[in-house]
């Protein structure tokens, strides 16, 4: 199995890993019978034109090379957009800017756009 | 640049540059085909005759019963699929269907070649349970035995976690159960891991077939044997030539069988040193990791296990992760990790232990072999604890996390 470089580059060295303290929405996703587990913090702050926007964002994956490269891209693309512009982010969008993903990874460890879509829903939720 | 350091050996080993040397002319010079009666083809039939005696004087068998195959996959699919077509060619067992007793964590082309017969409708069989040590119990096979059991096929050592198969006492327990059966049943192991450290004397082990491969013991990829014991009713499965007693029609690899034939020599000769050697480099890695990394455990028997191997499962970390942070640093070593085989389901081997699949997943296969040195355990040692002690900061305690939600 192949990955590209940006994979690799994103998987040895994750952008935006860690815990978010006082997170204003939390999402996890995946399960360890397919290997993958995902979760996404985002801090969400009003911005001028009262856009909800991710101002912060963090991740935690146990999984493969995909599974945290996937996470790590997301949070790239994700930190700095409006929610509603952040939840459209699939897991095509993701699998693309990674320069591709192997087929057989599509599926099983492409689940980072599931755990921000999570995590914006909690973050709605507690605005409720 | 790291220097790079090999810890596959079950998955491959490198040829031994003495068996490279004896190759070599073979490739061109000694070109000919083994089976033409001039110049040519006798040079190359007399050293496939002088390879052939060593493979005889190593499993202590005859000249005849050794039949070159392209390696252990072949070896396994002639043995059972050649038995099961001399089973089905015979008159008298028109319209019954035959049965296969094997366990369940066989390497894929056992497993896989008796799900396709199951499939096809021409066998049916018992997959034995292997418990949490790796090892099947002698007493299950023989509960398994039925009227129509005509095939019993139990690897030796398994390929993941190092296990090691009763094999000599279930060929004794075959031997009195055949006694009084009009219809024997036949014996077949898959010694592939087993060649390089332990006992293949076939009349010990009491088995009929055994399948081998040359890559495992220093030897070229690309050739294997098929111990036949005479009188074993087998036939071929793929058609053509009359070559190795009719029993595999091809062109013989003369090269890769000269190059085995050396390989097996040049393992006699230095077996019971290396396998002390290489169980000792085995055993320092073994308590270090299980002393020195938190939350690890080793699969598989610790007592019963092949000298060579170490499989561990780590938490909170998954294979092919571990894997590639590890090639990183020049670390090569095999995982039971479904994401890195492109399968999506964990280790069948592992699964059978009765392992949770975050602990298949998490698992790591490091196989030693006779370049293996300490320098390269210490180094190895050191990279894992630094590789692991990233990986679980990415993961943190999202394992933990979802259990508890899951309660």
């Amino acid at each position: 199995m192949q990955y590209s470089k940006e994979v690799i580059n994103h998987f040895t060295n994750p952008h935006n890993q860690g815990v978010l303290k006082n997170p204003d929405g939390v999402g996890m996703v995946g399960n360890p019978t397919c290997g993958d587990l995902m979760k996404i913090y985002i801090k969400v702050k009003k911005d001028a034109k009262k856009c909800e926007v991710i101002s912060d964002i963090k991740f935690e994956t146990l999984g493969c090379a995909s599974a945290i490269a996937t996470s790590s891209m997301i949070t790239d693309l994700a930190k700095g957009k409006d929610i509603k512009q952040a939840s459209k982010i699939t897991r095509d969008d993701v699998a693309e800017a990674l320069n591709g993903l192997p087929p057989v990874k599509m599926h099983c460890s492409n689940l980072a756009s599931e755990a921000l879509v999570a995590a914006i829903e909690d973050y709605k939720k507690k605005g409720e | 640049m790291n220097k790079k350091i090999y810890l596959d050996y079950a998955a491959t080993t490198p040829v031994d540059m003495e068996v490279l040397k004896t190759m070599l002319p073979y490739f061109s010079d000694e070109f000919g085909n083994a089976s033409s009666i001039h110049y040519f083809g006798r040079n190359a039939a007399d050293a496939v005759t002088a390879a052939r005696e060593n493979l005889a004087h190593f499993f202590k068998c005859t000249e005849e019963e050794i039949i070159f195959t392209s390696g252990a996959t072949e070896s396994n699919n002639l043995a059972i699929k050649g038995v099961l077509r001399a089973y089905e060619k015979d008159k008298k067992n028109k319209g019954k269907i035959a049965h296969i007793i094997t366990t369940v964590f066989e390497h894929s082309c056992v497993l896989k070649a008796c799900q396709e017969l199951e499939k096809e409708g021409r066998a049916e069989v018992t997959y034995l349970p292997v418990y949490s040590e790796g090892i099947i119990k002698p007493a299950d096979l023989e509960k398994a035995i039925k009227e129509n059991t005509l095939l019993v096929t139990v690897m030796y050592v398994n390929n993941e976690i190092g296990s090691v198969q009763p094999i000599a006492q279930i060929g004794k327990l075959l031997a009195k159960i055949n006694a009084k059966r009009e219809e024997k049943i036949i014996f077949h192991t898959d010694a592939t891991q087993a060649v390089a450290y332990f006992d293949t004397n076939v009349k010990r082990l009491s088995v009929d077939l055994l399948s081998m491969s040359a890559h495992k013991i220093y030897g070229p990829k690309g050739v294997g044997v098929l111990y036949v014991k005479k009188g074993t009713r087998i036939t071929q499965i793929q058609d053509g030539g009359a070559q190795e007693f009719a029993l595999r029609a091809g062109t013989l690899n003369s090269t890769g069988i000269i190059g085995l034939g050396k390989a097996i020599e040049v393992l006699a000769k230095n077996k019971p040193k290396e396998t002390k050697k290489i169980k000792e480099l085995r055993d320092y890695l073994i308590k270090k990791v299980l002393k020195e990394i938190p939350s690890v455990r080793l699969n598989g028997s610790r007592s019963k296990r092949s000298p060579n191997n170490a499989n561990f499962s780590f938490s909170d970390v998954e294979g092919e992760s571990l894997l590639l942070y590890l090639d990183a640093e020049g670390m090569a070593v095999s995982t039971g990790s479904a994401c890195s085989s492109g399968s999506l389901s964990p280790s069948h081997v592992l699964l059978a232990l009765g392992l949770k699949p975050e602990q298949a997943h998490g698992s790591l296969r490091i196989s030693l072999g006779k370049y293996t040195t300490k320098k390269e355990l210490i180094i190895f040692i050191s990279k894992l604890k630094k590789v692991l002690e990233k990986l679980r900061k990415v993961s943190g305690e999202i394992l933990k996390e979802y259990y508890s939600k899951k309660k």
